[in-house]
């Protein structure tokens, strides 16, 4: 096992620690979801809707309910729960509500109508399988285009044009003008396909009732547990403090899992009804088609441009297809708005009107999967860049050198306060390192090179999340710092970690503050028994307001470690250092004591502290106001592509990125690499396709193409550092930037090898053997 | 009605890192679930149950086996290895430990599959070029890493056993 | 996604397999690696009532060259086949290279994969390609089918429900052969795949003959005639090549799926054939 080292300045925020997850996820001792085992546990198994748009006209259980090992077969009004609803505090935006089970309709192949309880996986499954439906077949809508038009078939009652958003964002009267006085308009028309953010554990949980804490206590994969007690409570009718929800390890999220499920709703009443432990775990079939999905959206856009390339006016459209039901509690509304409110980006942009529209369809319902719309509109932005230079004759980094925002802080048209970045440098950098690879000499005869130069808005806090007008407005964060008897640490966090290494990382900034060794720190997270109260982990936030809370509260604890050592030592507080594991007075080397000394002291000789103020532990909230603080990065890709076949492949990848305070690089680096991957895969061969029935065709991961490692290249990551002036660490998110750029990167670069047009993604090969059918 | 499902249980007798085992199991019960939930070893993951993802690798006799794929009554009388029996004690091996040394892993799901994958190549192949490292990491699937540090890992236990 | 019951069998032999098949019926199905029957299962797609667990019957694992033919037994692995050096008919370790990803190929045989008969699936490509002979048992005793008869529809062979493929027979070597396929990721099935053989005059500067076949084209692998006869007595080359890619392309009559229309698969074989040809000969 490596020992952690800290830097040479003894601290441990910057170093590349190894991580403390590893040694049990190596040794197969994680504990995930699906690990945790009761005796006389029941598995619950879902009867799904095979139809996109049904009206149920009966359930019948009889056969089921005679299956070897089934213990019991329920339907909506059997288990009389509430549903889920998300809302927007805004009349723009129409909620809907999501029921635990269906009732009377089914929106979408794979809606939950039933669920059997047996005595295995096994034997659920029988059972699904003989729970009769009787269905009356509805004509569904599965495009944006059949939703809105005049006499399309309501996906709801009461939701109007099948819009569950539809909101001119910004308004600009006098923009035509601009456009019809501009030297040059670049038109971008862009669409995305429907993706499964794919985390490699499904959704879990497993639900039992304790009578002793008079409470439910649910196992579940999920990066918001404590959304997840919202969500249970408000269905079932419990208090919150009558759920207890426990993310163990999780096996990714990416976003599908930072949305309340509603299965697991089903399954938690369930364990609550027969006062037995039940669990469910979703299959991939289910996972691909029945969960969550997200980023199938339309763009129409155009952008006015002056003669020396610089941006005059961006106008344009969004329409976001998200399905059948408002997630809780992001809303559907998540996409649309993102995307209006961010487009511009990276970019200065003088005038700016666009309209953003959420649409429902009877797909499944989408959560805001890792980069949410920023995916999108990066490559609108950088697919208009590289369409002005041709169109100009100039150097596509050139007009974007024109544009970018270099003077901070910068208030754009969109009312957002962008905090200082390294927009320019990361792209200098960027083209700097391909050319001198010599890649710019590869150029030509199926090689291409393309970019994308983008910002990524990080750390929402209260105020930010409040611009949305949510329902459950997410924000702060509260850590607890707890030092025991023996000198070690539990912190407690809000955030809930997924495979971002947290334990590490949080560790790193509590051990710090603290002056004790790395090992000393123990993060807990994820549990809402053990945190106040918390947000999880999504948008970016763990290491920015999750870290920022982590200081504060091991802060406040060090200031109580240095009084009590003060007292103990006889110095004044102020001159007392926290280091290596040792309380010390500045300029006297041999005054010093262990600060586990100090621990012991202060339980179990607590008549020797300077006043009455028992056991050692410190909270502490952090927030950020403002709309956040923005990372930034450039993406610089070199493709080459087979003509002969379609196929693309990758020669080389280069991230230059800037997340302000770096507190392990080895966890980012990674992050990028992770997020790229999944960028490339947007790009080049994932889409979630549904047939003109409704039918989810892309149903198993032979047809739903996750890029392995032959498809990813290897990856450079160059780092910049702008820190963040108000996250207490410094430190900025950057979670979601590796699957933010390369979308917009790979497909410049695929069009630059070809010279083609392709504005869709993913640019599989067919849709770019047909675009040079179309050249020739 | 009944007969269609006849509960076909069948004795196992199986060793797992080295630990004998015997029990009886559903003919149908895959290996994956018998090791998971029969006898504990939860330290392989189901991410897909069609052969496509690799979580579930394990070896048996030897061979690299996606316990998806097989079921439990298959491996009777066989030896297999999962990743619980990797280390020795707290003791990580080569591999193990260059995967965290190399950030192979993030949520970890993925990651037995993945190793016993490496085991088995590495014990047939002890001098891979780099070429020949992705294009084995490209039989299992990771959301999380982008796959670089996994390479890295392997290259880098290859090398170290030389 | 778990398995619908079935009852469990095994066989330690030939003999026990086939007679046991006979016995439980058309819903009884072999066992052997399990790499494409056991998702099926998983997805409840197949149903089999029984399974006879074959992987323990030994003698069916084996490259044993007789003359100019090879024998493959039915249980050899791909891997196995992968591994082997088998002169003169390189295109079997070759190809097999191409078949999903190494812990697949550690189990998964030959004999399952003609069984199976997937039109994408290389081994059913080549045995077409090279007109193998697929040697069937059951308790009626020993049967030998072309593999031009053999494959009848998608997923469907002329076996009887009770018999097993114990044995497949390449007749004579195939030493300037290819087959080369495309699928967006590696280790996927193939959308296109495209497989020639050529047989060269002495010289080298002539096609005495040649065959081609594609897979992932129609329900089961095709030959296809009109690029054959572009070839037959033309000089190999670019020129040739294309010509017979283009003929091949023409051809053909594919259907359209998630991965592309029946204009995409045009294009592929177009890109594919030339290259195998290109492969062959070099």
């Amino acid at each position: 096992m490596s020992e952690p080292v800290a830097r040479a300045d003894g601290t441990w925020v910057g170093a590349s620690v190894p991580r403390k997850e590893d040694p049990r996820l190596l040794s197969g001792r994680g504990r995930y979801a699906g690990d945790v085992a009761r005796v006389g546990e029941l598995f619950a198994a879902f009867v799904r809707s095979p139809l996109a748009a049904a009206r149920i006209t009966g359930v019948d259980g009889a056969e089921a309910s005679g299956v070897p090992g089934v213990v019991g077969v329920y339907t909506a009004d059997d288990l009389g729960l509430g549903g889920l609803t998300a809302a927007l505090d805004r009349a723009e935006f129409t909620a809907t509500t999501m029921p635990v089970l269906a009732r009377d309709e089914v929106r979408f192949v794979g809606e939950p109508v039933a669920v059997v309880v047996a005595d295995s996986a096994y034997a659920a499954e029988d059972g699904a399988e003989a729970v009769e439906v009787a269905y009356e077949e509805r004509t569904p809508v599965t495009t944006i285009g059949e939703a809105v038009r005049d006499g399309a078939r309501p996906v709801h009652d009461g939701l109007p044009r099948n819009t569950y958003i539809d909101l001119p964002m910004f308004d600009d009267p006098g923009i035509d003008a601009v456009f019809d006085a501009a030297p040059y308009v670049v038109e971008v028309g862009f669409a995305s396909a429907r993706l499964s953010a794919l985390p490699m554990e499904g959704r879990v949980c497993l639900a039992e009732w304790d009578d002793r804490d008079d409470q439910l206590v649910v196992y579940v994969s999920t990066q918001v547990p404590h959304q997840v007690r919202t969500g249970i409570a408000r269905c079932t009718g419990l208090a919150e403090r009558q759920v207890r929800a426990i993310a163990p390890d999780v096996g990714g999220g990416f976003g599908l899992k930072c949305v309340v499920g509603r299965e697991e709703i089903v399954v938690a009443a369930l364990a609550h009804r027969l006062r037995r432990p039940v669990r469910w775990a979703e299959d991939r079939q289910e996972s691909l088609t029945a969960s969550f999905h997200g980023r199938q959206q339309e763009y129409d856009v155009r952008a006015a441009f002056d003669g020396d390339g610089r941006l005059l006016a961006l106008d344009g459209e969004v329409r976001c297809d998200v399905g059948a039901y408002s997630a809780f509690p992001f809303t559907s509304g998540v996409e649309p708005l993102m995307a209006a409110t961010e487009l511009p980006g990276a970019y200065r942009v003088p005038r700016y009107r666009v309209r953003a529209r959420g649409v429902a369809t009877n797909k499944a319902p989408t959560a805001p999967y890792r980069g949410v719309s920023r995916p999108q509109i990066v490559a609108v932005m950088e697919r208009l860049m590289d369409k002005a230079a041709r169109r100009l004759g100039r150097d596509p980094l050139d007009v974007r050198r024109a544009n970018l925002i270099d003077d901070f802080p910068y208030t754009g048209v969109n009312g957002i306060t962008y905090d200082p970045g390294s927009y320019r440098e990361s792209l200098d950098l960027c083209e700097k390192t391909l050319r001198a690879e010599g890649w710019y000499e590869r150029r030509g005869d199926g090689i291409g090179i393309g970019y994308a130069c983008f910002n990524e808005r990080t750390g929402y806090g209260t105020e930010a999340f409040a611009q949305r007008k949510m329902e459950l407005t997410p924000g702060y964060d509260i850590s607890r710092v707890r030092m025991d008897p023996s000198g070690t640490v539990t912190v407690t966090s809000g955030t809930a970690s997924h495979g971002q290494g947290h334990e590490t990382t949080l560790a790193q900034i509590a051990a710090d503050q603290l002056g004790v060794d790395l090992d000393a720190v123990r993060i807990r997270q994820g549990d809402t028994d053990l945190a106040a109260h918390g947000w999880g982990t999504f948008a970016s936030r763990s290491a920015t307001i999750g870290g920022g809370a982590v200081q504060l509260a091991s802060g406040k604890l060090a200031d109580r470690l240095r009084t009590i050592a003060a007292h103990l030592l006889e110095a004044a507080p102020a001159d007392i250092e926290l280091a290596d594991g040792h309380a010390g007075v500045r300029g006297e080397p041999a005054t010093r004591m262990p600060i586990a000394e100090i621990a012991r002291v202060a339980h179990f000789q607590s008549h020797r502290l300077p006043d009455a103020d028992f056991g050692l532990e410190a909270d502490a909230s952090f927030d950020i106001s403002g709309p956040g603080t923005f990372s930034n990065a450039t993406h610089g890709v070199v493709a080459e592509v087979d003509r002969g076949t379609g196929g693309v492949r990758l020669l080389r990848y280069v991230v230059v990125e800037d997340c302000g305070v770096v507190i392990n690089p080895r966890i980012v680096d990674g992050q990028v690499r992770g997020g790229v991957a999944q960028g490339i895969a947007a790009a080049l061969y994932e889409r979630m396709h549904y047939d003109a029935a409704g039918q989810p065709v892309t149903a198993s991961l032979m047809d739903y193409l996750a890029p392995t490692a032959a498809e990813i290249p290897p990856i450079t990551v160059h780092h910049l550092e702008t820190p963040c002036a108000f996250s207490r660490t410094g430190a900025k998110g950057m979670g979601e930037g590796g699957t933010i750029g390369a979308p917009a990167a790979v497909l410049n670069a695929v069009n630059d090898a070809l010279g083609t047009d392709l504005e869709t993604v993913p640019a599989t090969p067919e849709v770019i053997l047909d675009a040079l059918e179309r050249q020739a | 009605m009944t007969e269609e499902y006849v509960q076909d249980l069948q004795p196992v007798t199986v060793t797992v890192n080295g630990t004998a085992h015997r029990l009886t199991v559903e003919s149908r019960r895959t290996l994956a679930d018998m090791l998971r939930h029969d006898l504990g070893y939860t330290g392989t993951h189901l991410g897909c149950e069609h052969g496509i993802c690799g979580a579930c690798t394990v070896l048996v006799d030897g061979v690299p086996a996606r316990a998806c794929l097989m079921f439990g009554v298959q491996a009777d009388g066989r030896e297999v290895r999962t990743v619980e029996g990797l280390a020795s004690g707290d003791q990580l091996s080569d591999l193990q430990q260059a995967f965290s040394d190399h950030h192979g892993l993030q949520c970890g799901f993925c990651t037995p599959g993945f190793l016993m994958l490496a085991e088995a190549f590495l014990a047939e192949n002890p001098d891979p070029t780099e070429e020949e490292i992705r294009d084995v990491v490209s039989a299992n699937l990771c959301r999380c890493t982008g796959y670089q540090g996994i390479v890295e890992a392997i290259a880098a236990t290859a090398k170290g056993r030389r | 996604m778990k398995p619908a019951s079935y009852a469990y069998h095994r066989a330690s032999e030939v003999h026990g397999a086939v007679e046991l098949l006979a016995e439980l019926g058309e819903d009884a199905k072999i066992l052997a690696g399990g790499q494409s029957l056991v998702p099926m299962m998983n997805f409840r797609l197949a149903r089999p009532t029984a399974l006879v667990d074959v992987g323990r019957v030994d003698g069916l694992s084996y490259l044993r060259r007789s003359g100019t033919e090879l024998r493959v037994g039915a249980l050899t692995t791909h891997h196995a086949v992968e591994t082997a050096a088998l002169d003169g008919f390189g295109v079997l370790p070759r190809t097999a290279r191409w078949i999903g990803h190494y812990p697949i190929r550690a189990r998964g045989t030959v004999g399952g994969s003609l069984a199976h008969a997937d039109a994408t699936a290389e081994w059913c490509v080549l045995a077409v390609l090279l007109d193998a002979v697929i040697v069937a048992e059951s308790v009626r005793g020993r049967r030998e089918i072309a593999a031009a008869d053999f494959f009848l529809g998608t997923f469907t062979t002329a076996l009887e429900p009770d018999e097993m493929v114990v044995e497949v027979v390449f007749p004579r070597p195939a030493p300037h052969a290819a087959l080369t396929e495309f699928a967006q990721r590696k280790g996927d099935f193939a959308i296109v795949a495209a497989a020639v053989s050529v047989d060269l005059s002495p010289g080298g500067r002539r096609c005495d003959g040649a065959r081609v076949a594609l897979g992932g084209v129609d329900a089961t692998p095709v030959r296809v005639d009109a690029a054959e006869r572009i070839l037959t007595g033309a000089e190999p080359g670019p020129e040739a090549f294309t010509a017979a890619a283009e003929a091949a392309a023409q051809a053909i009559d594919p259907g359209g799926d998630i991965h592309g229309g029946p204009e995409y698969r045009r294009r592929l074989t177009r890109t594919l054939v030339a290259r195998a040809l290109a492969e062959a000969v070099s």
